[in-house]
């Protein structure tokens, strides 16, 4: 069995100006999105407090927001949580001693007239310890980024490690932007889900970027639009297949992972699409536009005729 | 012939996969409800106590699936959660006073998979309940108070070296020294510079000297405050109850605090929080209360009020504080009367000596002192806190005392205990706050797990399906390697003492699952792409492995380091994420690469094949 039985070279390059286009009107709008609505950040971010309850029947959110409101908890989020009768609690960061307790008080407030409660998590975050969390996230992003662009650049060459570093940053980009859009909730379970997307996105990348690379040696004729149309047909069905596997198991874990990983496995499944196909587009057009040629891709030694092993540059 | 296996080859990925599938065994054997008993301060465990509680259990009518003694501890092992919490209440009546007793979930591991070492992977607090708190020592409060030791050391040293001085201040970060002539200041500066070494000392004009802690002083400032905390802690921790906590160090001002299974967050939060010192001052009685309330102070001397509201007249100056006590604890004296027993360290052991030689006949009294939060912010954005004192205990100084020394006359065993349990808490010197707190209810925590593993069964199948759909025999060979895998981070994850398994390292196997494949999808895309090109079945399995290689290698590296970056800057979940990831890249390119090629080569090599089923 065989996905796409490709007799011809499809000529994705094609399309190159057109992806551009689009990556590049899908970036300003992540942007804009992103100036305007900003993430919603969750609470590791903000700081704050988070309850998470559990009723035996329907939750009745109005009698809860009464009850909360009665407890001086005016500003308290109520919603549902995964099923009906999950109710979560979020209240803004406040100062005093009280922000510690802020969880047992809601408890109390929720059970004061005799309602079986279940206290399903709480969590509480101080707000000098958010803001540290984003400055980490970010920062942890970048390092990453700037590490994956050193290995790639000693590894092959500095123009697909500037083009693979470019699809990384377009896929973060999109994903967050996707979030900014959606205003689904960025909290550091999404944050490790955007690394892992920077994480699969690169392996995609490589893939074709060695058989670019490989392509360039064994071919001896050739332009590089036209080596690079081939190494991505060739590794077409892989890339298809890999894609798929992932997003099957993402949707498992979307559909039956639970609420809680709700957000990382949405930006997961988006993150592999969008890294799917920016490891088609965006990495090897950059490489292209900066002038990717056969001579930078041979390897030191000079090669045997015939030979189509990989030699370690 | 091409593909064919070597010995070594074989042997190897049989040695791994077996070995990897042994240290992931313990995990299929769940776990027991178990009572850990564990000792106190002075307390031992015998086998005679085995057998006591063996005996207190059957005279309460709770049958034990097993009671163990091993590692200095006793593990009662019972059949279900409704019999563990009558036995732990059973159990804390009997030997509460003098052990630690604790709910525990004991792994229930055959004997000779323990004997190998063999225990289940670490579950994290999101899969097993519990409390979590992220702690943060004050250290404006602890540069205040070694300041104000490092002023009155100056205080001391210059009149015992008849130096006269003006004025000893502390002030922000600084103590200032005035004198009265150029002389004295000269003399100081040369005297106090040899006696402190961890001190630089300004000469600001002629007559005025400043004193600042070195960098390297400070420095050990602030990691004794951090260490001191913890080392409390973790005694207020075991005074809770629980089954293997963690109390950790982060960074430079804060520590992580863990406690599996508790669920009555705002009692630990009351014993953790509760930030104290304790301070030993004699009792002022050359003037009269009354007068000092009339509001005629005598200088040196303050009114604080006891634990009943009366207040007493006290000597300003402190003979001693609460960080030097090492140990206190409750007993009888041999009249049968309550006492508390004190331990100090051997330099408080000496400051005692000194002070009460010539007291001996006057009373004592203790101080306790909290650090209570005004819920109002400094400018950096840290809480303020508030001194409250009291005074917990008078008593009459009976001999000049020295490192031990019991306060008598107390009114009823309860008190000694009371009072034994501030003297112990009163050690900490700097007050903490809670930055972080993440609790999970037991309920959620079963539900997380059930919901990961839901999560990795349907990712397994669907993945399982579709290889075996796509490449046939090929694929079979996959599924196994895929599986094999699977194993291996099971066994591995077991294996690394510091592995903890969190819902985030779920998802994070759920991805391996899905990725995983990739370098098997690699290997045969190319394989097929060999077959087209019209080489043989048998150079095709031979090329397609070797140059899927080098980019199933790279591919890998590259995601490796992300995966190390995130365990390097992330913290919690992002961590248990980076964990699993990482160890599911290093199995899953043994798997996809040896032990595929092991079977593949068991299978095909070595002999004439016509045609390949991929």
């Amino acid at each position: 069995m065989q996905l796409l039985k490709l007799s011809s070279t499809v000529n994705f390059m094609r399309l190159r100006v057109a992806a551009i286009v689009l990556s590049s009107v899908l970036i300003l709008g992540s942007f804009v999105s992103l100036g305007v609505n900003s993430l919603n950040w969750g609470l590791d971010f903000t700081g704050g407090t988070l309850i998470e309850v559990g009723y035996e029947d329907a939750a009745n959110l109005q009698n809860i927001r009464t009850q909360l409101n009665a407890a001086d908890f005016e500003d308290a989020i109520v919603q549902n949580f995964g099923s009906s009768q999950d109710v979560l609690i979020r209240i803004a960061p406040r100062d005093g001693v009280k922000a510690v307790t802020i969880g047992e008080q809601v408890l109390e407030a929720l059970r004061a007239d005799g309602t079986a409660v279940d206290m399903r998590r709480i969590e509480f975050v101080g707000p000098n310890v958010g803001e540290e969390l984003t400055e980490q996230g970010g920062l942890a992003m970048l390092v990453a980024l700037i590490c994956i662009l050193v290995y790639v650049a000693m590894r092959f060459e500095w123009r697909f490690a500037l083009g693979s570093v470019a699809a990384l940053a377009h896929d973060v980009i999109l994903t967050l932007g996707l979030f900014s859009v959606l205003q689904i909730e960025f909290d550091l379970t999404v944050l490790a889900a955007v690394l892992a997307v920077i994480g699969y996105s690169l392996n995609d990348t490589i893939v074709v970027s060695d058989r670019i690379r490989e392509n360039f040696r064994k071919i001896r004729k050739g332009e590089p639009v036209e080596i690079i149309n081939i190494s991505l047909t060739q590794t077409l069905n892989r890339t298809i297949i890999t894609s798929l596997t992932t997003v099957l198991v993402l949707l498992a874990l979307f559909f039956k992972g639970g609420a809680l990983i709700h957000g990382f496995a949405t930006a997961l499944l988006f993150g592999v699409v969008v890294g799917t196909y920016s490891s088609v587009y965006i990495a090897s057009s950059v490489a292209l536009a900066l002038g990717i040629s056969k001579e930078d891709l041979m390897p030191p030694q000079v090669e045997k005729e015939g030979a189509d092993l990989d030699p370690m540059p | 012939m091409l593909n064919k296996n070597s010995i070594w080859k074989v042997l190897s990925a049989i040695i791994i996969v077996f070995g990897c599938a042994l240290y992931a065994l313990p995990n299929i054997y769940g776990e027991d409800h178990a009572i850990q008993i564990s000792p106190g301060r002075d307390a031992v465990i015998t086998d005679v106590m085995v057998e006591q509680v063996a005996q207190t259990l059957e005279q309460n009518n709770i049958t034990p699936k097993r009671i163990e003694f091993e590692d200095d501890r006793i593990l009662v092992r019972v059949s279900d959660s409704d019999t563990q919490l009558i036995a732990r209440e059973t159990l804390e009546k009997a030997y509460g006073e003098d052990y630690f007793v604790a709910m525990n979930l004991a792994p229930d591991t055959p004997e000779w998979l323990e004997a190998l070492g063999g225990t289940p992977m670490k579950l994290g607090l999101d899969l097993r309940g519990g409390v979590h708190f992220l702690m943060e020592v004050d250290m404006s409060e602890v540069m205040v108070k070694s300041l104000d030791d490092a002023k009155n050391s100056f205080r001391t040293a210059l009149r015992e070296e008849g130096i006269r001085y003006r004025g000893v201040t502390q002030k922000d970060n600084y103590v200032e020294l005035t004198f009265r002539d150029e002389d004295a200041a000269d003399k100081a500066l040369f005297f106090l510079r040899n006696q402190n070494r961890e001190l630089s000392f300004d000469r600001i004009d002629d007559l005025v000297l400043r004193a600042v802690f070195t960098e390297a002083k400070l420095q050990e400032i602030r990691t004794n405050a951090v260490n001191q905390n913890i080392t409390i802690i973790r005694n207020r921790v075991n005074q809770l109850g629980v089954a293997e906590p963690l109390v950790q160090k982060q960074g430079a001002d804060r520590i992580v605090v863990q406690l599996p299974g508790i669920q009555d967050t705002a009692q630990a939060k009351e014993i953790l929080n509760a930030t104290a010192t304790l301070e030993f001052r004699m009792l002022d009685l050359r003037n009269d209360v009354r007068d000092a309330l009339n509001g005629r102070v005598p200088p040196g001397s303050q009114v604080i009020e006891d634990q009943q509201g009366v207040p007493q007249l006290l000597e300003k100056r402190v003979m001693l504080t609460g960080s030097h006590i090492i140990d206190a604890n409750s007993g009888v004296d041999e009249y049968g009367l309550p006492k508390v027993n004190i331990t100090l360290d051997s330099e408080g052991g000496n400051k005692m000596s000194r002070a009460t030689r010539d007291n001996i006949g006057n009373p004592m009294a203790t101080v306790f002192i909290e650090y209570l939060s005004t819920g109002e912010r400094n400018a950096e954005g840290k809480l303020i806190f508030e001194k409250h004192e009291q005074v917990i205990s008078v008593a009459t100084i009976r001999a000049q005392l020295g490192s031990r020394f019991e306060i008598t006359g107390l009114d009823s065993p309860k008190e000694a205990r009371d009072l034994a349990l501030l003297l112990r808490a009163g050690a900490l010197i700097a007050p903490i706050q809670i930055v972080e707190e993440r609790t999970v209810g037991p309920s959620l925590g079963q539900e997380n797990i059930e919901l990961g593993m839901q999560a990795i069964t349907y990712g397994l199948g669907l993945v399982l399906l579709f290889m075996l759909v796509y490449y046939k025999a090929f694929g079979i060979v996959a599924n196994i390697a895929l599986v094999t895998n699977l194993v291996m981070i099971v066994g591995i994850m077991s294996l690394i003492p510091g592995a903890t398994l969190t819902l985030p390292g779920m998802a994070g196997i759920v991805l391996t699952v899905g990725m995983a494949v990739d370098a098997n999808v690699l290997i045969y895309e190319r394989i097929r792409e060999e077959l087209r090109d019209g080489r043989s079945p048998q150079q095709a399995i031979h090329h397609g492995y070797d140059s899927a290689f080098s980019t199933i290698l790279d591919a890998n590296i590259t995601t490796f380091i992300a995966g190390l970056i995130l365990f390097a800057v992330g913290t919690g979940p992002i961590k248990g994420f980076s964990i699993t990831l990482m160890i599911g890249i290093a199995t899953s390119m043994f798997t996809a690469i040896l032990v595929t090629r092991v079977i593949v080569n068991a299978v095909w090599g070595g002999k004439r094949v016509e045609k390949l089923a991929i």
